[in-house]
C-alpha cells in the first residue's frame, strides 16, 4: 500500500513538473525526465483524474476519517458534529465550505473552517480543544491527518463543484477582509519579509518555484479552490491554515497562533479575491 | 483608496516639512478602516508568549512600518529618511577589504538554510541569493523577484569604489534603495561582514563564475 503511494507519489511529482515547467520560460528549465510534448497532455488528464479519484488520491482517506469523527458520538456530551452550523444553518454541509470564512453571531466572531469545526467540538461534544490547537498539524511523512484537518477535507469536499461565495458583507466580514490586507502587506522578521515580497507580482518564481499572485483573480481562484490539498512532498493532507503557518515559516516568523485572527484575516482576505472560483478539494500538490 | 491616503499623508509630512520617525502616528490606516493600532493587536494575539529573541522578530523597525505603510511606495521624504537611517547602520570590515572568497560566496549564494524555527543556529545561515537572483549562468534554477547578476562583476568593474558599493548593498539593501524586497543581511545580523565579502567576491571577481 505504501510503496504504491510512493509509485503515485513520483507519477504526480513528474505529472506536476511538467505543467509547472511548460509555463516556465521553456529553454531555461531541466529537463524534466523528458517526457515528451504529446505525453504531457496525457500524464496531466491522468492527473485531473487522480486528483478527484478517491482511490487514488491519498487525501481522500483524510475525507473518510473525517466523515467517521462527524458522525460518531464523542466527548462529555456524547454527541456527533451533525448539528454544527458552519453557516447555513445546523448539519448543512453542503456548499458551507464555499462561504467560510464568516461572521457567526453565536461565537462573535469571524470563523474559518477550523475555528468553527473547533468551536462545534467544544460547545457540542464538550471537547477539550486545546491538545488539537497544540498540535494541529500532522508531521510531514505519511502519517495520518490530525483529526482537525480530517474533518476539514471533509467539510471541505463537500462543497466541491461550489464557487466561492464568501460574501464578506458584515462589518465585521469587511473588518477581517481589510485587517488581512493589511497583514499582506506587514514586513517583519530577519529577512524584512511580507506576504507581498513573493506574491506581490504576476509571473514571479522563487528558484524554480512559480509564485502565485492573487491580484490576478484567475490565482487567486485556483489557489483557494484547491485546498485542502494532499501534499506529495510532505506526504501529508494540508490545510489552508497550515499553507499559511508554512509561508510565515519560510518568512522566518516564530509559529503563528493556530486559527489566530492573523491566519484566519489573510485566508479571509484571499478568500475574497478567489470569489467566483470553483472548488475541487482535497487536491494533489506538490 | 490607499493611495489618496498615502498621498494625502505624504502631502502633510512635505507640508510639515518633517520626516521623522515621530510623524508616523499610531492611528495612521494601514488598511481601509485598519489602524496601525488594530494591525499590532492582532499581530500580538497571533504571536504570543515568546523568548525575547523570537518575540523580537515579530516587531517592526521604523523602516519596516514605513514600508508596510506605503506598501513599498513611500514619499520621497520617507524614502530619503530610510536611505539616511540605513546607512547608518552599516557596519564595514575593520581592514576596509572588501572581496573575501568568491567559492564561499557561491555556497552562501546556493544555501537558503537559517533563520526558520527548526533550523540550527549554530549552523551558518545561507544568503539564498539564488531564490530571488540570477548569478552564474550555469546554474537554472534561479528566481526572479530581483534582477538578474549574471555578468554583474564586468558591469561594476572592481574598483575599490565598485567593491565598497556592492558591499553596502548587500549588506543593508536600503542604504541604497528604500523598501527594497531584499532582506537586510548585515543590518539584520542574518549574514556576518566575512559572508557577505564573501558574497561580494562571487558577484565581482573575474574568476567567479558568475562573469564567466
Ligand atoms: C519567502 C517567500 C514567500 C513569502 C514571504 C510568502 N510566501 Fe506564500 N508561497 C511561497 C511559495 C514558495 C509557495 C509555494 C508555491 C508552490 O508550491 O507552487 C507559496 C504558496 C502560497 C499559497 C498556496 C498557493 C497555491 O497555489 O497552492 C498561499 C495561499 C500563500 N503562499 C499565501 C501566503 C501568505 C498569506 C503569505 C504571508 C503571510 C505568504 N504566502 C508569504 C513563498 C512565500
Ligand atoms: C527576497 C529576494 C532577494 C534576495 C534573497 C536577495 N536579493 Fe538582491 N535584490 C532583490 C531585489 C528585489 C533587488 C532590486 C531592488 C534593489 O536594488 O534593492 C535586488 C538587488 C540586488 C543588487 C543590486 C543590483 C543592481 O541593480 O545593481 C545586488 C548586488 C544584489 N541584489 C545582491 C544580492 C546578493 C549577493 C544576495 C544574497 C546574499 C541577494 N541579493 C539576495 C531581491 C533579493
Amino acid at each position: 500500500m505504501i510503496s504504491g503511494w510512493k509509485a503515485l507519489a513520483r507519477a504526480v511529482v513528474a505529472a506536476a513538473s511538467v505543467t509547472l515547467m511548460s509555463s516556465v520560460a521553456g529553454a531555461q528549465t531541466p529537463a524534466p525526465q523528458a517526457a515528451p510534448e504529446e505525453d504531457a497532455d496525457k500524464l496531466l488528464e491522468k492527473y485531473r483524474a487522480m486528483i478527484s479519484d478517491p482511490m487514488s488520491n491519498p487525501g481522500y482517506l483524510a475525507v473518510d476519517s473525517g466523515e467517521t469523527l462527524w458522525s460518531t458520538a464523542r466527548g462529555p456530551k456524547n454527541a456527533t458534529l451533525e448539528t454544527c452550523d458552519l453557516g447555513k444553518g445546523p448539519g448543512t454541509l453542503d456548499g458551507a465550505y464555499a462561504e467560510l470564512p464568516r461572521f457567526f453571531a453565536d461565537a462573535g466572531r469571524v470563523m474559518d473552517a477550523e475555528s468553527r469545526i473547533l468551536w462545534c467540538m467544544e460547545t457540542i461534544q464538550g471537547l477539550d480543544t486545546a491538545p488539537l490547537r497544540k498540535k494541529p498539524f500532522a508531521s510531514s511523512g505519511g502519517n495520518p491527518a490530525t483529526e482537525i484537518e480530517a474533518l476539514v477535507a471533509f467539510v471541505a469536499n463537500k462543497s466541491n463543484g461550489f464557487k466561492y461565495a464568501a460574501r464578506m458583507e458584515h462589518p465585521k466580514e469587511k473588518e477581517m477582509v481589510a485587517l488581512g490586507e493589511a497583514l499582506f502587506y506587514r514586513r517583519s522578521s530577519v529577512n524584512d519579509f511580507s506576504c507581498q515580497t513573493c506574491h506581490g507580482q504576476e509571473g514571479q518564481r522563487i528558484r524554480l518555484q512559480n509564485l502565485p499572485f492573487f491580484e490576478n483573480p484567475k490565482n487567486a481562484q485556483a489557489t483557494m479552490g484547491s485546498w485542502p490539498t494532499y501534499r506529495v512532498s510532505q506526504a501529508s493532507l494540508r490545510t489552508m491554515q497550515h499553507r499559511i503557518w508554512d509561508c510565515y515559516w519560510q518568512m522566518r516568523m516564530p509559529d503563528v497562533g493556530y486559527a489566530s485572527d492573523v491566519t484566519i484575516a489573510l485566508a479571509a482576505y484571499l478568500t475574497k479575491k478567489a470569489e467566483g472560483g470553483t472548488i475541487e478539494v482535497p487536491s494533489i500538490k506538490r | 483608496m490607499l493611495r489618496t491616503c498615502s498621498a494625502a499623508a505624504a502631502a502633510i509630512l512635505l507640508l510639515s516639512g518633517a520626516a521623522s520617525a515621530a510623524d508616523v502616528k499610531s492611528d495612521t490606516e494601514m488598511a481601509p478602516g485598519i489602524s496601525r493600532e488594530t494591525l499590532e493587536r492582532a499581530v500580538a494575539a497571533a504571536w504570543k508568549g515568546l523568548p525575547p529573541d523570537l518575540a523580537a522578530r515579530v516587531v517592526q523597525d521604523e523602516t519596516m512600518r514605513i514600508c508596510s505603510q506605503y506598501r513599498n511606495q513611500p514619499p520621497q521624504a520617507l524614502a530619503d529618511a530610510i536611505l539616511a537611517r540605513e546607512k547608518q547602520t552599516v557596519s564595514y570590515p575593520p581592514d576596509a577589504k572588501y572581496l573575501g572568497d568568491w567559492k564561499a560566496g557561491e555556497k552562501l549564494a546556493l544555501s537558503g538554510f537559517g533563520g526558520r524555527m527548526g533550523d540550527n543556529p549554530k549552523q551558518a545561515n545561507g544568503g539564498n541569493c539564488y531564490a530571488c537572483h540570477q548569478l552564474a549562468p550555469a546554474e537554472i534554477s534561479y528566481g526572479t523577484l530581483g534582477p538578474s547578476l549574471a555578468g554583474y562583476g564586468k558591469l561594476k568593474g572592481t574598483t575599490p569604489e565598485a567593491q565598497k558599493e556592492v558591499y553596502e548593498r548587500v549588506y543593508n539593501a536600503q542604504a541604497v534603495y528604500a523598501c527594497s524586497n531584499m532582506p537586510r543581511f548585515g543590518h539584520n545580523k542574518f549574514l556576518t561582514i566575512d559572508q557577505i565579502r564573501d558574497a561580494v567576491a562571487f558577484l565581482l571577481d573575474p574568476e567567479s563564475p558568475v562573469n564567466k
